[in-house]
């Protein structure tokens, strides 16, 4: 038998929650399973700050900030298959509730009006990922090759869609695992 | 005068489907067990015709089944993977035009324009997001006005007129601007004879008008579409086939 | 958000309301009039108007929100609208509306801070064949320039009432250039009905067969099929009405038939209403064409003392017939016969499920005719002249003539009436068109024609149209016309169903975004995709053919878009480094992290 090279995958959390990465770790036991098929490149689990070469980036939250569209053309880049998990990623999600908002209005309720944080300023320090007027999602900014919804995937929907996708079956999904919430 | 007949039939995905003179398309389906989607039809008020999505196939023509009266000869074209297709596309449609944050709606579980998208296998709303700001009415005691949700099917505009005899509700606007209105100067829900028990109060497919303190009265994953398909749901018991 | 108070709304509104009576059915009137008396819709009118009508609140809001004309936010006292058709585009408008804005410090869009003027865009007025064109609180102005435009900027500064400005600013003239049987020959009033008197109904409706004569809306749909099925419809009225709502951009026939020809559309209403029945006709004008009301009104008034209207019309004992107009606010979707209908009801101008089809449950649910103004013409000179000289003209499938509204890139524009059977090549001569690169014959509805195809003929086997002819020249940015029509479409959806609500909204975004030089392959795919579904999801002709400039542009016209392509797969939906400068503005950061390529 020959060795099969292990797939290279990178996991990043945009504007997100870190429960797609949580439901992950929910597989349990099945992370040995996995992690006999894997290799992970970036990813919090690992703490490597720049994706390399890989097979799979799945990428968690929705694009707020311009520090979020470096990431993600960082992972676009690097990847062959680029997958948008959970509600954020895929529509905005729950942060996307702010666009109902003016971004003004944002910066007087965080900074001016609740107060505490150096003398009510609106901070202009250039290593403060400047925000965009909306949150959008991830596949109006670079281009997705597939969609996990579900906030989060359940672990079973997630072991489902990445073992199908690992031994090169296209992903399908149940009625009961496809989910918005 | 006898049992009604009928001997007329239309055949739909290559099934008999009888119907009665005047009875349309949709109706004699969900008669026959023939699931047809639909978002705007609900066979307690007058037909509408705006969501599109039981738009079939009638002898190679495209008709909208919830509005077309039956005929003989009809082929209906239903359950097809190409309609099927644009009626995703109409799904999509309506979750990039208004703002459908689903883990943040009390009605996820419970919405139909969910459980269509989960239906037709929607992944993701795939267009740019319109990101429109809509209001929020939290006015009236017993129930809220969430626009960012509405999907302009006037299901509660008919039912108000229909059934509560109220016009509690209607349509303003025109295009993108298209928009639900309320009976009142103000615009507020407040300010009108709205009530809870309204049927116009529960008859919304999304979550556009809740009623106050029942959030998560059931849990979500115990909730309607969490584990039946909307085909089963909208015409129980028949249960028609389809992937 | 209550602007003003509007404490004396009843006694105001009371003269509106005892010119038009009590009736639902007049509520778009009402609403028309009330916007002119306080240059909006306030709430408190909407309250007043529905309970005089006795109709819901939401049945007002819900009409008022509707229609172009009207507003339910103040606008300027004095309201000018740009005419924004392509043609208004190519003769300078945008420029023009600039200068104008510049010079009175007026953003589009907004209202100066005295309440004063308001400036914004508007759909084709029908003024190609002499713009730039405007409105000014609903009168067309033509022929704009500079001087124009300081000498309109001068008439508000000076708050000089509209009606009292230099008629010259809104001469509109007829520019016909080309007539043929219907234009070019005399037509004595009362002719047509005389000869339908004499010959009778039956026998008239004989010679309508034999003519071939077939709707000049566009759809071409049989004039003698349509009257029968409504002659035979039982009903307790039957209705006969002239589409005058003229919004294809690009299409100014109807001005001129209304404008010099209205005795003939009149005859051809009244030959109509005998055959089905109908004492009562309606004359669905366009707000556009306000400015022919008052000469219609003559014209009716005329015919009524010639007895060519109302009681026992020449003498004949029971034949009572009249005509009544009722203006349009602006709203494209209205042209579409079952919308007209509803906004003749005073209603939103939504197009309604059909069947039942007008013929047999129309205004008021009764039965009705719906033919469009030139439509009207034919008719009468039919009735005046007989079928079967009509069917000797044209081609097998396309009998008479066709008048052209002809615009664009070419020496003489105007009004052209060809027997049916012409090509383009021969039209593009005479009007004076050099190096013709397209023409967008009927429309932006229509279908986008190539310099190849100009042996093409004008007619219902072939290339149908309603009128409009615009005329692009070599050297013109296609994609920028398609733009502009796509955007038309966008504006004009009544936004009742799906596919063409969202569906011309995308379809906008997207061609903006090829025009903005961010499209790739992979936006063309979904043009495609998008015009698919509109074409075959949507509810009524508007969202079928909103796709067509698109689609003809991408099969005929590659190099309109090819070079505008990014050569990636993928380019963003919307600007990046936009989407961040308004947070750069509350920051007041500009650094390097502050902007993204």
């Amino acid at each position: 038998m020959n060795e099969k090279r292990k797939i290279r995958l990178a996991t990043c959390s945009l504007a997100g929650c870190f429960g797609c990465h949580m439901s992950l770790l929910d597989i349990d036991e099945k992370l040995f399973d996995l992690l006999g098929m894997i290799e992970f490149d970036r990813t919090p689990f690992t703490d490597i700050k720049h994706c390399g070469p890989c097979d799979i980036g799945i990428v968690e939250g929705g694009v707020s900030n311009a520090e979020n569209v470096h990431v993600l053309k960082e992972f676009r880049k690097h990847c062959k298959v680029l997958v948008a998990i959970g509600a954020c990623a895929i529509t905005g999600g729950v942060p996307a509730l702010r666009n109902n908002i003016d971004l003004w209005d944002c910066f007087q309720e965080v900074y001016l009006y609740e107060g505490g944080l150096e003398g009510n300023q609106i901070p202009n320090d250039p290593e403060l990922p400047l925000p965009f007027d909306k949150v959008y999602p991830v596949y109006e900014v670079v281009k997705v090759d597939y969609f996990l919804p579900g906030c989060p995937p359940s672990a079973d929907t997630i072991w489902k869609f990445l073992t199908d996708l690992i031994e090169g079956r296209e992903p399908k999904l149940d009625y009961e695992m496809l989910r918005y919430d | 005068m006898g049992a009604p007949a009928m001997s007329k039939t239309i055949t739909i995905d290559g099934k008999n489907v009888p119907f009665q003179d005047g009875q349309t398309i949709m109706n004699a389906a969900l008669a026959a067990g023939v699931y047809i989607p639909h978002l705007c039809h609900n066979p307690q008020f007058e037909p509408h015709g705006s969501c599109k999505l039981c738009v079939v196939s009638v002898n190679g023509r495209n008709m909208t089944s919830c509005t077309m009266p039956a005929a003989e000869d009809m082929v209906v074209a239903n359950n097809t993977p190409e309609l099927n297709s644009d009626r995703k596309a109409l799904v999509q449609m309506l979750f990039v035009e208004g703002n459908h944050i689903c883990p943040a709606c009390e009605a996820s579980g419970n919405c139909q324009l969910q459980a269509a998208a989960y239906y037709l296998n929607m992944l993701s709303p795939h267009y740019t997001h319109f990101y429109q700001p809509r209001a929020v009415d939290a006015s009236h005691p017993d129930i809220f006005l969430d626009l960012n949700r509405c999907i302009l099917c006037e299901l509660c505009v008919r039912a108000s007129r229909e059934v509560d005899g109220k016009n509690v509700f209607g349509i303003s606007g025109r295009g993108i601007g298209t928009r639900l209105v309320v009976n009142a100067a103000s615009g507020r829900l407040g300010d009108t004879n709205f009530a809870a028990t309204d049927k116009a109060a529960h008859v919304c497919p999304t979550g556009t008008i809740l009623i106050k303190r029942q959030g998560y009265k059931i849990p979500i994953g115990q909730r309607t579409f969490d584990h039946k398909k909307i085909s089963e749901v909208q015409m129980e018991p028949m249960e028609p086939d389809h992937e | 958000m209550e602007p003003r108070e509007f404490p004396q709304i009843e006694q105001q509104l009371a003269p509106v309301f005892e010119r038009h009576g009590r009736e639902a059915n007049q509520l778009l009137q009402i609403l028309r009039e009330v916007q002119e008396i306080f240059h909006f819709i306030p709430p408190a009118a909407i309250t007043c108007i529905a309970a005089h009508l006795g109709v819901p609140r939401t049945r007002v809001e819900g009409v008022a929100g509707f229609y172009s004309f009207l507003s339910l936010k103040p606008v300027g006292e004095y309201r000018i609208l740009f005419s924004d058709n392509i043609t208004d585009q190519m003769q300078g408008n945008p420029e023009l509306m600039r200068y104008f804005c510049h010079k009175l410090w007026l953003e589009p869009g907004k209202v100066s801070e005295d309440s004063l003027l308001s400036v914004d865009s508007t759909s084709c007025t029908g003024m190609c064949d002499q713009g730039p064109a405007a409105l000014v609180n609903g009168w067309p102005l033509t022929n704009l320039d500079h001087e124009r435009l300081d000498l309109i900027a001068e008439l508000i500064r000076g708050r000089k009432p509209v009606c009292d400005w230099p008629p010259r600013l809104f001469e509109v003239k007829d520019n016909i250039r080309r007539s043929g049987t219907l234009l070019g020959e005399p037509f004595a009033p009362g002719a047509a009905i005389k000869a339908t008197l004499a010959r009778g109904s039956a026998a008239t409706l004989l010679e309508m067969e034999a003519s071939g004569l077939r709707g000049r809306g566009g759809a071409g749909f049989s004039v003698a099929r349509k009257w029968s099925m409504c002659r035979a419809s039982p009903g307790e009225q039957h209705y006969m009405v002239c589409n005058a709502d003229e919004g294809e951009p690009g299409t100014f026939k109807d001005r001129v038939l209304l404008n010099s020809y209205a005795d003939l559309v009149c005859e051809g209403m009244t030959v109509g209403a005998r055959i089905i029945g109908a004492t009562k006709g309606f004359l669905y004008l366009r707000g556009e064409y306000r400015y022919l009301l008052n000469k219609l009104e003559q014209v009716l008034a005329r015919r009524r003392a010639a007895g060519l209207l109302g009681r026992n019309i020449l003498g004949e004992t029971g034949f009572d017939f009249d005509i009544e107009i009722h203006l349009g606010a602006g709203a494209y979707i209205c042209g579409e016969e079952s919308a007209l209908i509803e906004s003749l009801e005073g209603k939103r101008g939504r197009p309604r499920n059909r069947p039942p089809f007008p013929v047999t449950h129309g205004y008021l649910d009764q039965p009705t005719v719906v033919d469009n103004v030139e439509t009207l013409a034919c008719a009468a000179r039919i009735a005046a002249q007989g079928g079967e000289w009509f069917a000797a003209m044209g081609t097998a499938q396309s009998s008479g003539s066709k008048i052209l509204s002809i615009a664009g890139d070419c020496a003489r524009p105007g009004i052209y009436e060809y027997p049916f059977g012409v090509t383009l090549h021969e039209i593009l001569d005479d009007c004076g068109a050099e190096d013709s690169y397209a023409v967008q014959v009927s429309g932006p509805s229509g279908i986008l024609v190539s310099s190849k195809e100009f042996g093409r003929c004008i007619s219902f086997e072939d290339l149908p149209t309603a009128g409009a002819f615009t005329v692009f020249k070599r050297g013109r940015d296609l994609l920028q016309i398609v733009q502009n029509f796509a955007h038309f479409f966008a504006h004009e959806s009544c936004g009742f169903c799906t596919p063409c609500r969202v569906g011309t909204q995308l379809q906008k975004k997207i061609v903006d975004k090829i025009a903005n030089d961010h499209g790739t392959v992979s936006d063309l795919e979904e043009l495609k995709q998008l015009g698919h579904i509109m074409q075959t999801m949507s509810h009524c002709g508007l969202g079928h053919t909103a796709p067509n400039p698109v689609l003809d542009m991408l099969k005929k016209f590659p190099d309109a878009y090819q070079h505008k392509l990014k050569d990636l797969a993928f380019e963003p939906a919307f600007d990046l480094d936009g989407a961040l400068e308004t947070a750069r503005n509350i920051t007041g950061r500009d650094d390097t992290w502050a902007h993204l390529p």
